[in-house]
């Protein structure tokens, strides 16, 4: 079948539409006269002219070109790539929640305000924190918000020599970067040869200076953190908090809480942990947790109850102020409620259980094809320094790219940053010993095939819908939009 | 047993052989006993779909949603008509089951989605191009402002008191953190201040932020200030209504450097405030300044077009401690919403969507004052808002509104102080005239 390769830039005609309004019941009025000359729209918008018919075809062709966790398996390391269930979509979409206008007077949206207030409630149960906040739109803007608040804390104490933030040099990249655009300067410790921080690291970067440590635990090396309390007490004895990034919180649930091994705030990725959709890049939800000593600088508004009314409470003299207009990412957040109603205390104790057992199954098995740095019990994932072998020319990125023409989307590659040619694999709770049997083989056979013919692997992906791009010339010359022709006025 | 987990007693046993454990415990041992939750989590029990749904449609219930309601409340949040189409495309799950395109061959779905919403954005707005989309409107004009930061080395930001109220106090939170100087403009009737402004720009001003229309739907007049920020060499931030860009200027022919705004009124339900999309399009001076995601085209290593995430130098994961913004996801599922609207109402019908909203409004308002002599808080010209005084307090008309089953305007005093009896109404293409007069009649009730 040939290949679909047309922009909307292409297929615009002048004279089709793809819409059709009520008639204009207001005719007679000239918009013209009522706008200042020097502010109406001289031209007509460059948008395309398209039917309803050449839309809907356009779309789902690109659609096509897509891989998908509905399509197939998709072990992601750190991003938690799990079925994203229907039921969340269809429940998001009832007219109740999603014909609301974040205005409405709070007796027509007891409902909406309920569901933000229990899901408040169980997502502190879960992570064992005092209270949360649904409004950060993403797991970077978690980020972000639990800094603000993390300094907000320390200058309420007339505290303002803590300047620093402690970050391991195995961290996510936005850890680094949400702390400097929350004016801090970032302060990297090594990981130890297990990978846990390194605690004479750790005891040498601490100091009055120091607002606090992020770290993620499980690590991103899939490793639980073994010195967590002794991690805890030097940073709390040294006056800093610490943060939870939540990123790789499917292992933990009903397990271990990130508020009884000693952490201040958290944030979780309800995209990740609670099935909501990743969306192509997002909308996601990063939710912010914290202890009793940092509730009163969480933002407004936070969502309060009143005998049995909810409401929203605006009147927060500490807060960090408001981080982004209404309440947060609504939509998301119904679906994280829906699956957590459905999964429910013992379901998602399972969700972590199913998810480590995924993870280490996988890791038995591919230790023997490629190079495991860290060998003992992995959490929900694990990551592989490549082939590991040195003689070869075959790298991580023409392994990653060959799993494209087996039908797998490959892990993350060369994260985290400490570890060569990684592979950074997350199976997630909701693959099949079947599925993870027919991933162990297609990576014994990459691995054979680097052996054998790695040409093949070099020269990979063959059957996706473009090979290799030129990444180069794309930000060299960059081309940044199409041209939309200009038809017949 | 759960149908989002596949395993059966049995595989699992199967896998706990294989990796020469008994238990599933054994999977934690690493775990110190201290920090063991060592018990069940309160939650309730599991529920099986038709419970789930029950309880959900029990919520659900217990709103009144516009539709339910008569809506002709606005202030930053839209009940535009949104076209069937665009959920059949946005529910595709190739598009709302991947993500980020990391993996460019096999995202091209994606990537080329991203590639057309910044091409309709950036000719939309009239700018040399646009990025991937943004968090929402609020939190993309403070980006815009750490941008002009960034791009001017200076660290004054003015921002015009018209501008949206929550988009403002996102700024200021901003600001405090990552060091920006921000003042705010006073309104005069209605308007920025060109005066006040006039004494406050300086060498020192890294931007000017403005809304247009702004919070009070009133078409601000740029072209002065154009002059005055570009004059001191900084930048003309401007923050707008997409769907008034259907007979508005476009921010590029006035001028400006950066364009944001929200953009969740094309294509994307008001779902009680998110997720919306922020949008941000600017000069091709500033291309290496913006924040987000990118897309761009290039060729395959057989001269095949495709599209793959580019200066990637500018984004957080690759600068790390240099980063100016931390922003790592766009809202592309909400871009995608609003790429499909702009293609289905395309060139003709984003301008009938902004005429019909027009109209309607300025009709509304002429016959608010007819019927209930009621006055327009402000005398200026305006695109889909108005203010109106009313003379008892402006919660109690809204109250009777309700009982009417209408949701009213948006009570001004909230925010300013100054206008503590006025209400601002908002009116688009989805009102009828039947729709209006059923306002008007109900503001006739509550006047009594």
């Amino acid at each position: 079948m040939k290949e679909y390769t047309k922009l909307l830039c292409d297929i615009t005609k002048p004279g089709r539409t793809g819409y059709r309004l009520p008639p204009d019941e207001l005719k007679d009025m000239e918009v013209e006269k009522g706008i200042p000359a020097g502010m109406l729209r001289q031209d007509e918008p460059a948008l395309p002219e398209v039917s309803e018919v050449d839309v809907i075809r356009h779309f789902v062709n690109l659609s096509q070109k897509n891989f998908a966790i509905d399509k197939g398996f998709y072990p992601l390391g750190s991003c938690t790539m799990k079925y994203n269930p229907k039921i969340n979509e269809d429940m998001a979409a009832l007219a109740g929640f999603a014909n609301l206008h974040p205005y409405q007077p709070e007796e027509t949206v007891q409902g909406a305000l309920q569901l933000m207030y229990e899901l408040d409630e169980m997502l502190a149960e879960i992570t064992g924190m005092e209270r949360v906040t649904l409004q950060p739109a993403a797991g970077a803007h978690g980020e972000m918000t639990g800094l603000m608040i993390m300094k907000a804390y320390h200058e309420s104490r007339d505290d303002h020599k803590r300047t620093k933030i402690i970050v391991p040099d195995s961290a996510h990249g936005t850890n680094p970067s949400s702390a400097q655009v929350v004016g801090f300067d970032v302060v990297e410790i090594k990981s130890d040869k297990s990978g846990n921080v390194d605690i004479e690291s750790l005891k040498a970067a601490l100091s009055d200076e120091v607002a606090g440590l992020m770290l993620t635990n499980p690590s991103t090396l899939g490793l639980y953190e073994e010195n967590i309390q002794e991690v805890a007490r030097l940073v709390h004895e040294a006056g800093g908090l610490l943060y939870y990034d939540g990123a790789n919180a499917n292992a933990i649930l009903g397990i271990s809480r990130p508020g009884d091994m000693g952490f201040d705030v958290v944030h979780l990725n309800l995209h990740k942990t609670m099935t909501t959709p990743h969306g192509g890049g997002g909308p996601g939800s990063g939710p912010v947790g914290v202890k009793k000593h940092l509730v009163p600088f969480l933002p407004a508004p936070m969502i309060e109850k009143k005998g049995d009314t909810y409401y929203l409470d605006e009147d927060r003299p500490q807060s960090i102020g408001r981080i982004r207009a209404f309440y947060g990412n609504f939509g998301i957040n119904v679906r994280a409620y829906t699956y957590m109603k459905t999964m429910g205390a013992e379901g998602l104790k399972k969700v972590s259980q199913m998810a480590v057992l995924n993870a280490n199954y996988l890791m038995h098995h591919l230790k023997n094809y490629y190079r495991l740095p860290i060998d003992r019990v992995c959490k929900h994932e694990f990551v592989l320094a490549g082939l590991g072998k040195k003689e070869l020319e075959v790298n991580t990125m023409d392994v990653a790219k060959r799993l494209l023409d087996y039908g797998f989307h490959p892990p993350t590659v060369y994260f985290p940053l400490i570890v060569p040619e990684a592979l950074m694999i997350e199976p997630t709770e909701t693959e099949s010993l079947e599925t993870l049997d027919a991933f162990i083989e297609a990576m014994a056979a990459i691995s054979k095939e680097a052996d054998e013919n790695p040409e093949l692997l070099k020269s990979a992906p063959h059957v996706t819908p473009v090979r290799r791009l030129d990444e180069v010339k794309a930000a060299r010359q960059p081309v940044l939009k199409c041209a939309m022709p200009e038809g017949p006025q | 047993m759960f149908p989002y987990i596949p395993h059966t007693e049995e595989d699992v046993k199967y896998m706990l052989d294989t990796l020469g454990m008994k238990e599933l415990e054994e999977l934690f041992a690493d775990i110190p006993k201290e920090v063991r939750l060592g018990r069940e989590l309160n939650l309730e029990a599991p529920k099986s779909e038709l419970e789930v749904q029950r309880l959900m449609n029990g919520l659900a219930n217990k709103n009144k949603p516009t539709g339910e309601l008569l809506s002709f409340l606005g202030a930053g949040a839209y009940d535009h008509y949104i076209p069937t189409v665009v959920k059949h495309i946005t529910g595709r799950s190739e598009f709302y089951t991947a993500y980020t395109p990391y993996q460019a061959e096999i995202s091209q779905g994606t990537l080329q989605a991203i590639f057309e919403f910044q091409t309709m954005i950036a000719n939309l707005t009239g700018m040399d191009l646009s990025n991937a989309s943004m968090y929402d409107g609020s939190t993309a004009t403070a980006e815009a402002a750490a941008m002009a930061g960034d791009a001017t080395r200076r660290k004054e930001i003015l921002i015009s008191e018209t501008v949206h109220p929550e988009t403002r106090q996102v700024l200021n939170t901003y600001a405090h953190f990552n060091g920006l100087k921000v003042e705010t403009v006073p309104a005069a009737a209605g308007v920025t201040d060109l005066e006040k402004l006039k004494t406050m720009i300086s060498k020192e001003t890294a931007g000017v932020i403005l809304q247009t229309p702004n919070f009070f739907g009133i078409i601000e007049e740029v072209e002065e200030v154009e002059k005055m920020i570009h004059e001191v060499k900084g930048l003309l931030i401007m923050n707008v209504d997409p769907i008034s860009l259907g007979i508005l200027k476009a921010p590029g022919d006035l001028g400006a450097d950066i364009v944001v705004g929200e953009g969740h009124a094309m294509g994307n339900p008001m779902s009680y405030g998110g997720p919306y999309l922020g949008f941000m399009a600017a000069t091709t001076k500033l291309m290496r300044k913006m924040p987000g995601r990118i897309a761009g085209q290039t060729t395959d290593i057989e001269g095949k077009t495709g599209y793959v995430l580019t200066l990637q130098t500018r984004e957080q994961h690759i600068r790390r401690e240099k980063a100016t913004s931390n922003i790592c996801s766009n809202q592309a599922l909400n871009a995608l919403a609003a790429l499909v609207y702009m293609s289905v109402l395309g060139k003709k019908g984003i301008q009938e969507v902004a005429r019909q909203s027009y109209k309607k409004a300025h009709h509304a308002l002429t016959e608010i004052e007819k019927v209930t002599g009621f006055k327009r808080t402000f005398d200026k010209p305006f695109f889909k808002e108005f203010a109106v005084q009313v003379p008892t307090s402006p919660a109690a008309v809204n109250e009777a509104l309700l009982k009417e089953g209408i949701l009213g305007g948006y009570e001004l005093g909230k925010h300013y102080q100054d206008q503590s009896n006025s209400l601002l109404f908002c009116v688009t293409e989805k009102r009828t005239l039947d729709d209006i007069q059923r306002l008007v009649k109900g503001l006739e009730v509550a006047k009594a």
